[in-house]
């Protein structure tokens, strides 16, 4: 088990969302889509040249920008 | 909105079906779409319950939270804050749920939940769920949620629709107290004496009840869109909402101090409850992180790293040609049609003012633009189709970060793409856009994608100017031409968002967050209501302005007429001639003529009546027993003092260049004027269209003169 950054997850990967850099507005709407601590994702798909990221979460997938995924501490 | 019957809410998550069982509800047809988000205001629809019961439906945008993140879900915030004060209360809440997807779906259930209104769950997408061989036990989650109801059902396949409506009757009609037991968030004391300065300013300011405005003050400190809602209040002054905020932000801060995260609060709180509370009833979804999907496996090519962006533009590159080539066998018979309807009259009814009126200005005119319904109705197929399967999400994903290069945004696309079709529906799309710098770019280059109004413009010119040959053997070169014309909007309209994004300050952020809806199966009805409608559209528009148009401009060309016999003069000489020839120095150096003078000022109204002005105008001129077919009209036009043609294939392509980036359409700068309050921004679309246009079609009809071609 290590901390890393969410967007250094490699395609296929599962994690456990850890916590929040305090810098990221966006927390509150992904808390809302039930991102929050303690629960696993997976990443599906890298967008190329650092475009966004598809992950599944919950029932369902969802797409972040890398930067915003830089933000999100995981563990895996 | 003055409403007698009572009104029930449609409330849920984007793309959660809830438009769907607003259709099926109320019989309307609105449009349903497989793109998070697709519903961008609130609408209203009546619906037939058991025992002759009726009432209003009020749809809404789909939102994750009633915390708004961006303009349609500030919508939904704005209405339930009105609840929260007892106007307009509707007597239940349907909240949507995607079955399929229950804990996300759920959150926004439980904060309605805190709202003093029966809620039933319509559970829709159980379809989707009993595929997947599993089940939801509805009466479970009904106890669990202490709802009023759990109404297992699906839209698409139209099953429990009447369970829905018997339970929404029995609401109506049985004026029941609310269900003492429903699920309610609870708040440790700990974070209740946290709370309590804002708790008891809600109480003491909006008469909040004790759980209601104990959830209102979590959800004020999460962050300030919330507490912006309070901004706009009726009544509330701005000492007292400076109050608030001051009272907010120390108890923000205080609880920063205390290790307490106050921005992810309240999600945390609800999720732990929901996460639990479905785990002790068997209802968690089975953890299936690593289940690869069926739409998954199909994105390993559709959005590959280099295939998926190709796969894109050959899917444009297809739609547009195909424009031009499914569409033409219909439109021989719509014209042969339109030409023995106008022959027919021309020759039955005695010769006079009403009948060449009726021939000239009417039939001409309008049968000129009815040609197109089958190229418009090919495009909205194709359009309707990517949107439909899900696909324009994924293409959101792909561009997004050449779209946030030149100032745009991933959701940026769907608006675009939707102007491919009309630019009003592209414009009230792009509300799904958060950041307010990226949404304005995306509205003002919208009017550059070129919409299917100038696809009778462009069809025309190709017809009449570029020969039907191949190129390279497979390309067939009106085809090509007409795909260059979507090209040229499109590259410019980018160049110039990247351009103006410079320009433009940056309020706010810019993020995207965006759920990805499993692809479906386009319903064969959905596809074809969509085309009905647009269809009516097109019909009425051409029935309404392009008539209104067309029997004016046949009085300002067939008058006034000579003094000495009241014959008609040269049509040059007519009032429509004099305006025209007034503008022609202007026009000239673009290679147009006071005909086409003309065009461009009806054109003002909407662009395809560039098309039905001429032929009026040609049929006017020829005063003959017969419809003139425009496209022979403009080949044989003959300039009297040279004897040469007066229009070229250069003149064609210079009037389609102008058509490709003029400012034309009066519904688009009324619906920029709404969109942005204020006339500022359709000022600035009009200047800079304008002056694209003329400078283009200066460039490609003095350029291509200097090099040669006629």
């Amino acid at each position: 088990m290590s901390i890393k950054t969410l967007n250094s997850l490699i395609p296929g990967e599962t994690a456990i969302v850890d916590q929040f850099t305090a810098e990221l507005p966006l927390q509150s709407r992904l808390v809302e889509m039930g991102i929050l601590p303690g629960v696993e994702l997976r990443l599906v798909k890298k967008a190329p040249f650092n475009g966004p990221l598809e992950f599944k979460i919950r029932g369902y997938y969802i797409l972040l920008r890398w930067k915003d995924a830089g933000q999100i501490l995981v563990q895996g | 909105m003055e409403l007698n019957c009572p009104v029930i809410a449609l409330m849920g998550n984007p793309n959660s079906g809830k438009t769907a069982i607003f259709n099926v509800l109320t019989g309307l047809n609105q449009k349903v779409s497989n793109y998070p988000g697709i519903t961008v205001e609130q609408r209203i629809g009546s619906a037939q319950l058991p025992d002759g019961l009726k009432t209003d439906i009020l749809d809404f945008p789909g939102t994750y939270s009633l915390t708004p993140e961006s303009m349609d879900e500030k919508i939904v915030a704005r209405q339930v804050m009105k609840w929260m004060q007892g106007e307009e209360k509707p007597r239940a809440i349907i909240s949507v749920v995607d079955a399929d997807n229950l804990s996300r779906n759920l959150y926004l259930t439980t904060q309605l939940l805190d709202l003093d209104i029966p809620v039933i769950v319509a559970l829709n997408m159980m379809d989707r769920v009993k595929r997947g061989n599993r089940d939801i036990d509805s009466s479970v989650l009904c106890e669990m949620l202490g709802a009023d109801a759990v109404i297992p059902m699906s839209a698409l396949e139209k099953w429990g629709v009447t369970e829905l409506q018997n339970a929404v009757a029995h609401i109506l009609t049985n004026d029941t107290k609310l269900n003492p037991n429903r699920l309610q968030l609870q708040i440790s004391p700990e974070i209740e004496n946290h709370l309590l300065p804002v708790t008891e300013f809600l109480k003491d300011n909006f008469g909040y009840e004790n759980q209601l405005a104990r959830v209102q003050a979590l959800r004020l400190i999460t962050r300030n869109s919330a507490l912006d809602l309070y901004k706009e209040k009726n009544g509330f002054t701005a000492a007292r909402f400076e109050t608030l905020e001051r009272i907010r932000r120390e108890v923000a801060d205080k609880m920063e101090t205390a290790g307490l995260k106050h921005r992810i609060l309240e999600a945390s709180l609800r999720y732990q409850m929901l996460d639990s509370h479905l785990k002790d009833n068997n209802l968690a979804e089975v953890e299936e992180i690593k289940k690869v999907s069926r739409s998954e496996r199909a994105d390993e090519i559709l959005t590959h790293k280099w295939l998926g962006p190709l796969i894109f533009i050959a899917i444009l590159y297809g739609i547009f040609q195909s424009i031009f080539t499914m569409a033409t066998v219909p439109m021989d018979w719509i014209n042969t049609g339109v030409g023995y309807i106008g022959n027919y009259f021309a020759q039955t009814l005695p010769g006079g003012v009403l009948r060449d009126l009726l021939v000239e200005g009417v039939i001409a005119g309008v049968g000129a633009i009815i040609i197109f319904l089958p190229q418009i109705l090919v495009l909205m197929f194709f359009m309707t189709l990517l949107e439909d399967t899900g696909y324009m999400a994924r293409v959101a994903f792909m561009m997004d970060r050449l779209m946030n290069k030149i100032g745009l945004h991933g959701k940026s696309v769907l608006p675009l793409m939707s102007g491919y079709a009309c630019a009003i529906p592209g414009i009230m799309a792009t509300r799904t856009i958060d950041n307010w710098k990226e949404r304005l770019v995306t509205i003002l280059i919208l009017p550059l994608i070129s919409c299917s109004a100038r696809l009778p413009v462009y069809t025309l010119m190709i017809g009449a100017f570029i020969p039907e040959k191949k190129v390279m053997g497979i390309f067939n070169l009106q085809g090509v031409t007409m795909v260059m014309m979507y090209f040229l909007g499109t590259v410019t309209a980018l160049a110039i968002a990247a351009f103006i994004s410079r320009f433009i300050k940056k309020k706010g952020i810019s993020s995207f967050v965006m759920e990805l809806p499993p692809y479906r199966i386009p319903l064969a009805k959905s596809v074809f209501r969509q085309l009905l409608i647009r269809g009516k559209l097109f019909i009425v528009n051409a029935g309404k302005i392009i008539m209104a148009i067309s029997i004016v401009l046949w009085f300002l060309a067939s008058f006034p007429k000579s003094e000495a016999d009241a014959s008609s003069l040269p049509i040059q000489e007519s009032y429509a001639g004099k305006i025209g020839q007034a503008i022609e120095p202007v026009i000239a150096p673009l290679g147009f003529d006071w005909k086409i003078g003309v065009g461009l000022i009806t054109s003002f109204a909407a662009r395809e009546v560039m098309v039905s002005t001429l032929a009026t105008l040609y049929n006017v001129e020829e005063e003959g027993e017969y419809v003139v077919g425009i496209t022979e009209a403009l080949k044989n036009d003959v300039n009297p003092v040279t004897g040469l043609p007066r229009y070229t294939p250069l003149v064609a392509l210079s009037i389609m260049v102008f058509y490709v980036y003029a400012a034309q359409c009066m519904a688009t700068f009324a619906i920029v004027r709404n969109e942005t309050n204020t006339w500022k921004w359709p000022l600035i679309m009009i200047l800079y269209m304008t002056g694209l246009a003329y400078a283009g079609s200066l460039l490609v009809y003095q350029g291509g003169l200097m090099l040669g071609f006629a």
